[in-house]
């Protein structure tokens, strides 16, 4: 199990302020990681920095050749437009892996799609408008999207805010399936207990800095 | 009454403005349907205003010719939908101020140079004239319509994509400004082609409130732009009719007509209208 990611003396600003610096360290290959730390701290900054959409201000992330279509990131869904016309079936079809702008959806992939709106608990509603569901229920479709999109490396942003605890442990088998299967998964999240019980590794982020599998035992 | 509905189409320009407005409600509408979910609606009054001193300047240089003032209202165009697009995207999308600034400032500028040329009626330009159709505006407006189609199809994926979920797409192929440019040249074409029928206050209404109206009658992208291109059909048709009985420029009449049908559907259509707030079970 070798790095999938590696930190050197990364520093990230937002705005123009630092926000983290001197950070360093190694994510493992199929390791299932909470990233975790204060709000502002700068998990999300982080995050997007590791799928390579915010620019570093210093030092360097080493994806060890894992490429942009091999990330999924699930960003915050509240950022997504819920009164869109579409129907969950076209949200989670669109991403399927490598479809690209004109390349046929074929019966491959729309069976993909099926088979993981089936998995987060959505058989029989493929067909509904967006606008339709429940917070709940829309997280589920972000989850099947990031199911089709069968990335090696897979960033959760807060995946289980909003969510109830039905839905939180239904979306937490779905991560445990990555896990099992080699995937590489690291989460943003801020309940404590939830990481104690599910989550191996954690990456904690106080102040400026990071610190790797600890502060746990003292929470 | 068929007198009323038959009469004005027996004159030749009032068939070349009909044929005219109808390739254009049948591309326009689609890209409005767009701008609504891209929730760029603003960006439409930007691009209405910002096309004007184009047209000016281009008719400053080469006097009244369609194509002349048709190339300088799309460069304009281009111009200030980039640097809107910029403004907004620094922004975060969140701040309309710098928006209206500018939609301002390029109407004032544009009314200058409209008005220092003497050749230049300005009532005509802001809002149609449809004895000035001629066989080169038509030709324009079929031809931005012949263009928009197959090339609305084309990138429909990747720009419902990325009207969905911009920052999905940039995660996943990183082209997103891609699309976005292609479409808003899309839109910039169908605003300049329709202004010297419409004018170009108005040619934008023809893009929209079919657009806004269809929201009313579907909840699916398909169903909303098949909806919004019924709709501006109509609003041509109805709005060269009225435009010849009560004598008025064919622009306003037909905006006139599309925002009638357009608070129709929020007072009565079938979906998210006030009529189905009030008895959400009838």
């Amino acid at each position: 199990m070798g790095a999938v990611i590696t930190l050197e003396d990364v520093e990230l600003r937002h705005g123009g302020r630092v926000i983290l610096s001197g950070l360093s360290g190694t994510v493992d290959t199929g390791s299932l990681t909470a990233l975790i730390g204060p709000n502002g701290s700068g998990k999300t900054t982080l995050l997007r920095a590791i799928a390579g959409l915010h620019p570093l201000a210093g030092g360097r992330i080493d994806r060890h050749g894992v490429s942009s279509a091999d990330t999924a990131l699930l960003a915050q869904g509240s950022h997504l437009d819920r009164s869109f016309p579409i129907t969950c079936r076209d949200v989670v079809a669109l991403a399927a892996t490598r479809v690209g702008a004109f390349r046929s959806i074929g019966r491959g992939r729309m069976a993909a799609t099926s088979a993981a709106l089936d998995r987060v608990g959505l058989a029989g509603m493929e067909s509904r408008p967006i606008q339709a569901l429940s917070a709940g229920q829309f997280q589920r479709v972000l989850f099947a999207r990031t199911i089709v999109q069968d990335a090696k490396l897979i960033l959760l942003d807060e995946p289980f805010t909003a969510v109830d605890t039905a839905t939180t442990q239904l979306l937490l088998s779905v991560v445990h399936d990555w896990h099992a299967q080699g995937r590489t998964v690291i989460a943003v999240l801020h309940d404590m207990d939830l990481v104690r019980e599910h989550f191996p590794h954690t990456m904690m982020l106080t102040g400026q800095t990071a610190q790797w599998d600890a502060g746990l035992q003292a929470a | 009454m068929l007198n009323f509905l038959l009469e004005p189409f027996t004159l030749g320009f009032m068939r070349r403005a009909l044929a005219g407005c109808l390739a254009l409600s049948i591309a326009a509408p689609p890209l409005g349907v767009f701008l609504v979910l891209r929730r760029m609606s603003l960006m439409s009054d930007v691009l209405q205003h910002g096309v004007l001193p184009g047209i000016a300047i281009g008719a400053i240089f080469a006097g009244l010719s369609v194509w002349a003032m048709g190339i300088g209202g799309v460069v304009a165009g281009l111009a200030v939908a980039v640097v809107a697009g910029w403004l907004a995207r620094r922004t975060g999308g969140r701040e309309d101020s710098q928006l209206a600034g500018m939609y301002l400032l390029a109407l004032a500028a544009g009314v200058a140079l409209i008005s220092s040329q003497h050749s230049l009626d300005l009532t005509h330009l802001l809002f149609g004239n449809v004895l000035a159709v001629d066989d080169t505006a038509l030709f324009g407006m079929a031809g931005v319509a012949t263009i928009t189609l197959p090339v609305l199809a084309l990138i429909w994926r990747p720009l419902v994509l990325e009207s969905l979920d911009p920052g999905f797409m940039a995660a996943t192929s990183g082209k997103g400004g891609l699309w976005h440019l292609i479409f808003l040249v899309l839109v910039v074409l169908c605003v300049v082609s329709g202004f010297v029928a419409l004018g170009t206050l108005m040619s934008v209404g023809l893009m929209m409130l079919p657009a806004i109206a269809a929201r009313h009658w579907s909840d699916s992208l398909a169903g909303q732009v098949r909806v919004s291109v019924l709709l501006a059909c109509l609003s041509s048709v109805g709005g060269l009719i009225l435009s010849y009985n009560v004598d008025i420029p064919a622009g306003p009449a037909i905006v006139l007509t599309a925002g009638g049908l357009w608070l129709l559907s929020l007072v009565a259509g079938p979906r998210a209208s006030l009529w189905r707030q009030a008895m959400p079970h009838a």
